[in-house]
C-alpha cells in the first residue's frame, strides 16, 4: 500500500493546517449568524411589540384607562389632589415604599414612581402570578380591607397594591408592580414601550 | 441458495457480521436481574413514541390559533385518533419512569464505573434531550398548562444576570409566550430533538456493546473464558435473553395498554385537568405544576427561597434544579470505592443510596403540591440530602469498609 511521505517542511505544513483550521472555524461561526439571529423577534413580533401610543386629554383626574401593550393590560391613572396626598400617608403597609427593587426605569424611581407629576403608568400584571389587578380607587371600607386608601386588589390571591402600584406588605405578591419604558411626547400624548431617545 | 444470497450481501454490507456482534453472539452475563429490563423495555417505548408521534404529526396544527383545537379534533373526529394521542401521552410517563429505574439500575451496581464512564455519560445525554423533550411536546397542546408551564420555565432564562432579558426574548422569539415560541418548540420536539435523541442512543448502544454489560456483582465477566474467548459467565442474547426479554415487554405492553385505554388521565398526574382549558395569556391558572417526572427537580427550583451573594434566589434556585439534573454525569469520578457493585460496597453507601432515593421521592411529591412554608423547609431539607449522596461520595465510598468481591458472578 502507499504510505503517504512525510512532508519536506513540517512547520510550513502545520502552520497552513492551523490557518487552514482558524478560517474554516470563522467560517462555521459565520454560518451559524443566520440561524441563530434567525430565533430573534420577527418584524412582525416586533410591530406587534412595538411601542404604543395613548392620547391622555379626555383622561379626566381620578380616572382610569388600559392601553394593551405587547398583549398585556397597562393602567394609566390620572391622580387628583386628594390621591396624591394619601400615597404619602399609608407608607408603613407598604413593602418597598421607595421602590429598591429593580421595577422601573431609573426616572420613576421616585415617590410617585412617575415621570410627570400626577400621572402613573403600570403594568398590570401582578407579580405574583401574573393575574391582572382591578382598580379600587374609592376609599374606606371594602370588601377585602376595611381602611382601603385607594389602589388595586388582585382578585386571584388577593395581592393589593397602591395607586403607585406598590405592594402591601403581607400579601403573596413579592415586588412593586412593574412600570414599563415610557415618555411623553407632547403634554399629552404618552409612548409606552419605550425611553425618550432611544429611537 | 439461501447460503449464497447472504454471502452476496455479506460480501458488500456486513449483515450477518453486525447481527452476531450485536445479537446473536453478544455475551449477556448469566446472573442479569430483572433491573435488566429497562433498557429493553427503553427502546420498546422509543418506538411507541416515535411512531405514534409521527400519527400525531398528521392532524396536528402548530399555530397559536389551531394547535389546542386542532388536539380536540384528534380526540374526537379522527379515527382512533384518541388512541394514538394517549399512546404518546402514556408513552412519555412510561419513557421517564424507565429511564428513572435504568438510571438507578446503574447508581446501585456501580455500572457507571471504569471502564464505563463514557457509556454512562452519553446515558446521561440521552436522559437530557428525554427532559427537553418532555418539556417542548408538553406545550404543543397549547392548553392552559402548557402556556404557563412555557412561561414559568421560559422566565428561568430570565433569571441569569446581565444577559437573561435579552436570551428571553431571543428563546421565546418574542416578547411574551406566542405563537412564534409555539412553533419552534414544535420544530425541535418534532425534528431536532427525536433527531438527536436516536443518535445518542445509537452510540449508547455501541459504547455499550465494546465495554460489554456490567451484572449486579459488578464483577469482570471477561476474566474468565472459555476456549473460544468468549466469557464462561455470559449467553448469547439470542436466543437466551431475547426470550425473557419477549415475555417482560409481554407484561410491560399489559400495563401500558390498561393505563391507555383506562386511566389515560392518570388521575390528573399524567395529563393534568387545567390542561383541558385553552391557553390564556391574561389568566395565570391557581396552582401551576409540571408533569410527574419533572416534580423533584421543581421541588428544588422552589426550595431556593434566599438570595446569596447577590444573586437572587430565582436565579439560584434554576442554578440547583439544573445543577439536580446534570450531577448524574459526574458520578463515575465521585465514586472512588474498589467495588462496583451495592451488594459489596459498605454500610455508607447504602445508606446515601437509601437516603438519595427517599429524597427524590419527597422531592418529586413536594414539587406537586402548592408550597407552605413547611413544605418548604422539608424540600430544602431534602434538596441537601439529595446532593449530599453525589458530593460526599469522594469520601464516605473511599473510607468505608467494603466485602470481599467474589471472582465470577453468583446466582441466588
Amino acid at each position: 500500500m502507499v504510505q503517504p511521505k512525510a512532508p519536506s517542511n513540517p512547520g510550513r505544513r502545520k502552520f497552513l493546517i492551523n490557518v487552514t483550521s482558524v478560517v474554516g472555524a470563522g467560517a462555521v461561526a459565520g454560518a451559524l449568524v443566520p440561524f441563530v439571529g434567525s430565533w430573534n423577534p420577527s418584524a412582525r413580533a416586533e410591530a406587534a411589540g412595538a411601542p404604543v401610543k395613548a392620547d391622555l386629554s379626555k383622561l379626566l383626574p381620578g380616572e382610569m384607562m388600559i392601553v394593551e401593550w405587547r398583549g398585556v393590560p397597562v393602567y394609566v391613572v390620572k391622580h387628583t389632589q386628594e390621591s396624591m396626598a394619601v400615597l404619602n400617608k399609608n407608607l408603613s403597609r407598604l413593602s418597598d415604599p421607595d421602590s429598591v427593587e429593580d421595577q422601573q426605569p431609573e426616572y420613576a424611581r421616585n415617590e410617585l414612581r412617575s415621570r410627570k407629576k400626577g400621572i402613573s403608568i403600570i403594568t398590570a400584571v401582578c407579580t405574583h402570578l401574573a393575574c391582572a389587578p382591578k382598580f379600587y380607587p374609592q376609599l374606606g371600607t371594602t370588601d377585602f380591607d376595611s381602611d382601603w386608601q385607594g389602589g388595586f386588589f388582585c382578585p386571584c390571591h388577593g395581592s393589593k397594591f397602591d395607586l403607585a402600584g406598590r405592594v402591601y406588605a403581607g400579601v403573596p405578591a413579592p415586588t412593586n408592580l412593574p412600570i414599563p419604558p415610557h415618555y411623553f411626547k407632547t403634554e399629552d400624548i404618552l409612548i409606552i414601550g419605550e425611553d425618550e431617545g432611544t429611537v | 441458495m439461501v447460503n449464497k444470497i447472504m454471502s452476496w450481501f455479506d460480501e458488500r454490507l456486513p449483515i450477518t457480521a453486525t447481527i452476531e456482534r450485536h445479537l446473536t453472539k453478544y455475551p449477556a452475563p448469566i446472573n442479569m436481574n430483572i433491573w435488566y429490563l429497562a433498557g429493553v423495555l427503553l427502546v420498546v417505548v422509543l418506538v411507541i413514541q416515535l411512531i405514534s408521534g409521527i400519527w400525531l404529526l398528521m392532524n396536528y396544527e402548530p399555530t397559536a390559533e389551531g394547535a389546542f383545537a386542532s388536539i380536540q379534533y384528534i380526540m374526537r373526529d379522527v379515527e382512533y385518533g384518541w388512541m394514538i394521542r394517549y399512546m404518546h401521552t402514556t408513552g412519555s410517563s412510561a419513557f421517564f419512569a424507565l429511564i428513572y429505574l435504568h438510571m438507578f439500575r446503574g447508581m446501585m451496581y456501580g455500572s457507571y464505573q471504569k471502564p464505563r464512564e463514557l457509556l454512562w455519560v452519553v446515558g446521561w445525554f440521552t436522559f437530557f434531550l428525554l427532559c427537553a423533550l418532555g418539556f417542548t411536546g408538553y406545550v404543543l397542546p397549547w392548553g392552559q398548562m402548557s402556556f404557563w408551564a412555557a412561561q414559568v420555565i421560559m422566565s428561568l432564562f430570565g433569571s441569569i444576570p446581565f444577559i437573561g432579558e435579552d436570551l428571553l426574548i431571543w428563546i421565546r422569539g418574542d416578547y411574551l409566550i406566542s405563537g412564534i415560541t409555539l412553533n419552534r418548540l414544535f420544530a425541535l420536539h418534532v425534528v431536532l430533538l427525536p433527531l438527536a435523541l436516536i443518535a445518542v442512543i445509537f452510540v449508547h448502544i455501541l459504547a455499550l456493546h465494546e465495554v460489554g454489560s456490567n451484572n449486579p456483582d459488578g464483577v469482570d465477566v471477561k476474566k474468565f473464558k472459555d476456549e473460544d474467548g468468549v466469557p464462561l459467565d455470559t449467553k448469547p442474547f439470542f436466543p437466551y435473553d431475547i426470550m425473557h426479554d419477549l415475555y417482560a415487554i409481554g407484561v410491560f405492553l399489559i400495563f401500558f395498554c390498561f393505563i391507555m385505554f383506562f386511566y389515560p388521565d392518570g388521575g390528573g398526574y399524567l395529563i393534568e385537568y387545567v390542561n383541558y382549558e385553552p391557553a390564556d395569556n391574561l389568566k395565570t391558572p391557581d396552582h401551576i405544576v409540571p408533569s410527574w417526572y419533572y416534580t423533584p427537580y421543581y421541588a428544588m427550583l422552589r426550595a431556593i427561597t434566599f438570595p446569596i451573594f447577590g444573586l437572587s434566589a430565582k436565579f439560584l434556585g434554576f442554578v440547583v434544579m439544573a445543577a439536580g439534573i446534570a450531577i448524574f454525569v459526574a458520578l463515575p469520578w465521585l465514586d472512588r470505592s474498589p467495588v462496583k457493585s451495592i451488594r459489596y460496597k459498605g454500610i455508607f453507601s447504602k445508606f446515601f443510596l437509601s437516603l438519595f432515593v427517599v429524597s427524590f421521592f419527597v422531592l418529586g411529591y413536594l414539587g406537586s403540591v402548592p408550597p407552605n412554608p413547611v413544605r418548604t423547609l422539608f424540600a430544602q431539607i431534602f434538596t441537601f440530602t439529595y446532593f449530599a449522596y453525589f458530593l460526599l461520595m469522594p469520601i464516605y465510598s473511599k473510607y468505608e469498609k467494603c466485602k470481599p468481591v467474589p471472582d465470577r458472578v453468583t446466582l441466588s
